[in-house]
């Protein structure tokens, strides 16, 4: 893998173990024996969280660390700013080894190479957005009025212009972890770790969050390490991902290399369990809605909007955009003349989904329907709109990364 | 059947060790806590009542951020306490609460930072607190006059000790239940052990920690009347007259001003817990 063309290594994790327990030597020379995790675990009560890890991660790239629950990956990610020691190994960054610095160093590099963003954004509730993310150069000492202009520049990147004085505990999730993006970048590190960053969201807007992330990445090349369980969003976001499991990484490469060349039997379950229309969700192929009429405008403007986006049907929303019916250019039309109401014209009786439907289903039920199928939440509110291409699409852009023939 | 353990003679050893070896600490306690007192009632007494009370009424207006209300109801107690012509009584008692209230927090916050730091010191510290807690509260009072003597000074000592606990075990608690990863933000952007506690860990406990202050002041307040036995002045000391001398009326007057002032001191610390939170 490493040819000429690669840049340079920023972080390289050689050999790491963590043992959690009081007398990790001990556990430490029975894994070197051989025995396994369960045995160490019965015989002396430690917990072999990583086994002999070693990977490299490069300027520009994102890496993405993958697993279900308890495979150790955050363990892993921890060891990086070592919030956790480990038990042995050696990790470098951009060539010096962290594991055997004495606290001052530490905590330079901290300041100055690492930032960190957390699954439960973990934002200071007693702190406005800007001091939120200005955050990391307080710690630093830079002066106030540097570093909020500093932290202003953050500010804006993650696109939260406007929210500075904003009390952090009014945000939505995703202008909350904005705000935990912005803060670990303000610091300007070489090295983004991520644990489970957009676990938190809810999908429409964990989407965008990974939008944004790349458009970020694309902009400024940082080496980030991504933490997440979901194969869905490390295919997406990965330049490179390592599949763990019980605390070793199984297989290191890309997406494709995953998908269509798996290691061992583990990784081939792993990916072959991703029967991708089962996979994906309404929420995931759905567009946004476009243009809806509210249930107590008057047809003419219905008409409008339809001459004006080219639509022959337009979803009908009351109270909290819940979908309420759909009304087509015909009945439109009519209705202008006969001058009723939109209520009193849209038809009601119509098919919806709903954003946890599985793919699978909703192409069944895209069969029989004239115009595309709206997507609800389940508070009745519509979410998006979901058409024979959008599911198509989707799906040939999944078949393609699984490099199937 | 088993000789009866020598504990009272172990105690009484110890008290005498005190006495002969810290002498020297103990003269110097007793001028630091007589200064604070004396200089909190010079202060308390120095205006006419009716100009102390307007003075009064302004700040409670200002901490709890206009809530003319509550100002109006501090005025109101204090002309009540005034007109029962116990406002000097008042006031010594007040600067006895908050000399003794001073005191506990000081050493209270240190200690319960320490104590959520160090595991072993929190392990420690818990027998010793349960015991300062629930030991009745008269049983201070003998070691406070052995090494006090009588007035003041030993009321606020015996208080202190009486109303400590609560400010320790809140700042524990509260600076203990800060979320794994707000401890980790800190750690992880490269903070001080100095800069963690003042930028993240005292800031987000700080409704815990403001609870356990006002623990504190109301169990100050609650000893006025046992400190008032070993000759501590004050409200207490009316309200043990009142016993003495079977005389209702004068003991009811006396625990309506301390009632009256329980709930000002109470409101004002509870609308500063609000306000930082």
């Amino acid at each position: 893998m490493n040819n000429d063309e690669t840049p340079a290594i920023v972080v390289e994790v050689r050999n790491v173990t963590k043992i959690f327990g009081p007398k990790p030597e001990k556990a430490s020379q029975l894994l070197e024996e051989g025995r396994t995790k369960t045995e160490i675990l019965e015989k002396t009560n430690h917990v072999v969280a990583l086994q002999d890890v070693s990977f490299t991660v490069h300027e520009g790239e994102i890496f993405v660390l993958m697993g279900l629950s308890g495979c150790g990956k955050s363990t892993l990610l921890r060891c990086i700013n070592r919030l956790i020691d480990p038990t042995s190994g050696a990790i470098l960054i951009e060539g010096t080894d962290i594991v055997t610095m004495d606290e001052d160093e530490l905590k330079q590099i901290r300041r100055e190479r690492l930032g960190m963003v957390f699954q439960s954004f973990a934002l200071l509730p007693h702190r406005s957005v800007m001091d939120n993310v200005a955050f990391g150069l307080e710690i630093r000492g830079i002066s106030r009025e540097e570093r909020l202009k500093t932290a202003q520049s953050a500010v804006e990147l993650v696109g939260l212009s406007g929210y500075e004085q904003s009390i952090t505990q009014e945000l939505s999730g995703g202008m909350q972890q904005r705000v935990g993006l912005a803060r670990a970048l303000a610091s300007d590190p070489d090295i983004l770790l991520m644990d489970e960053a957009f676990s938190a969201l809810d999908p429409m807007i964990r989407r965008d969050m990974q939008d944004e992330l790349l458009d970020i990445q694309d902009r400024l090349g940082k080496a980030i390490i991504f933490v997440t369980h979901d194969l869905d969003e490390a295919l997406k976001l990965g330049d490179r991902i390592a599949l763990m499991k019980d605390g070793r990484i199984i297989q290191v490469g890309t997406a494709e290399d995953i998908l269509t060349n798996p290691e061992n039997e583990y990784v081939e379950r792993f990916v072959a369990d991703v029967d991708i229309s089962k996979v994906l969700t309404a929420a995931d192929v759905m567009k946004h809605p476009g243009p809806t009429v509210y249930i107590n405008d008057g047809p003419r403007v219905a008409l409008h909007l339809m001459e004006e986006h080219g639509h022959s049907c337009l979803f009908v929303v009351g109270k909290n955009r819940k979908l309420e019916g759909v009304v087509t250019l015909d009945d439109a039309i009519e209705a202008v003349k006969k001058q009723i109401p939109i209520r009193d014209i849209m038809k009601t009786d119509i098919q919806v989904i709903s954003t946890s439907t599985p793919v699978s289903e909703v192409i069944t039920q895209l069969a029989g329907v004239p115009h595309h199928l709206p997507v609800v939440d389940d508070s009745g509110k519509i979410a998006g709109i979901v058409l024979p291409s959008t599911v198509i699409s989707a799906l040939a852009r999944k078949e393609g990364s699984n490099g199937v023939a | 059947m088993l000789p009866k353990l020598p504990l009272g003679e172990a105690v009484e050893w110890l008290v005498d060790m005190i006495e002969l070896y810290l002498g020297w600490l103990l003269d110097g306690i007793s001028d630091v806590l007589g200064f604070l007192i004396d200089a909190f009632q010079d202060l308390l007494l120095a205006a006419p009542p009716l100009v102390t009370i307007l003075v009064f009424g302004v700040i409670v207006f200002l901490v709890t951020r206009r809530d003319w209300k509550l100002a109006v109801l501090t005025v109101a107690g204090l002309l009540v306490i005034w007109n029962l012509e116990l406002w000097k009584l008042s006031m010594e008692t007040l600067a006895l609460v908050v000399s003794a209230t001073i005191i506990a927090l000081l050493i209270g916050l240190p200690v319960g930072i320490l104590a959520s730091m160090y595991d072993y010191l929190d392990s420690g510290l818990r027998p010793v607190l349960d015991f300062m807690q629930t030991m009745p509260s008269f049983v201070y009072l003998i070691p406070a006059v052995i090494f006090f003597g009588l007035g003041n000074v030993p009321g606020v000592v015996a208080t202190v000790i009486f109303a400590m606990p609560p400010a320790i075990r809140l700042t524990n608690l509260g600076i203990r239940q800060i979320p794994k990863e707000l401890n980790e933000v800190a750690d992880s952007f490269g903070a001080t052990t100095m800069q963690k506690l003042i930028k993240v860990q005292l800031p987000v406990a700080m409704p815990t920690i403001m609870a356990g202050v006002n623990q504190c002041i109301m169990l100050a307040l609650s000893m006025t009347v046992i400190a008032a036995m070993i000759g501590a002045l004050g409200l207490g000391y009316q309200v043990l007259v009142g016993i003495q001398r079977v005389d209702i009326g004068t003991g009811f007057e006396a625990g309506l001003a301390i009632v009256i002032i329980a709930i000002i001191l109470d409101r004002i610390t509870q609308n500063l817990t609000r306000s930082s939170a």
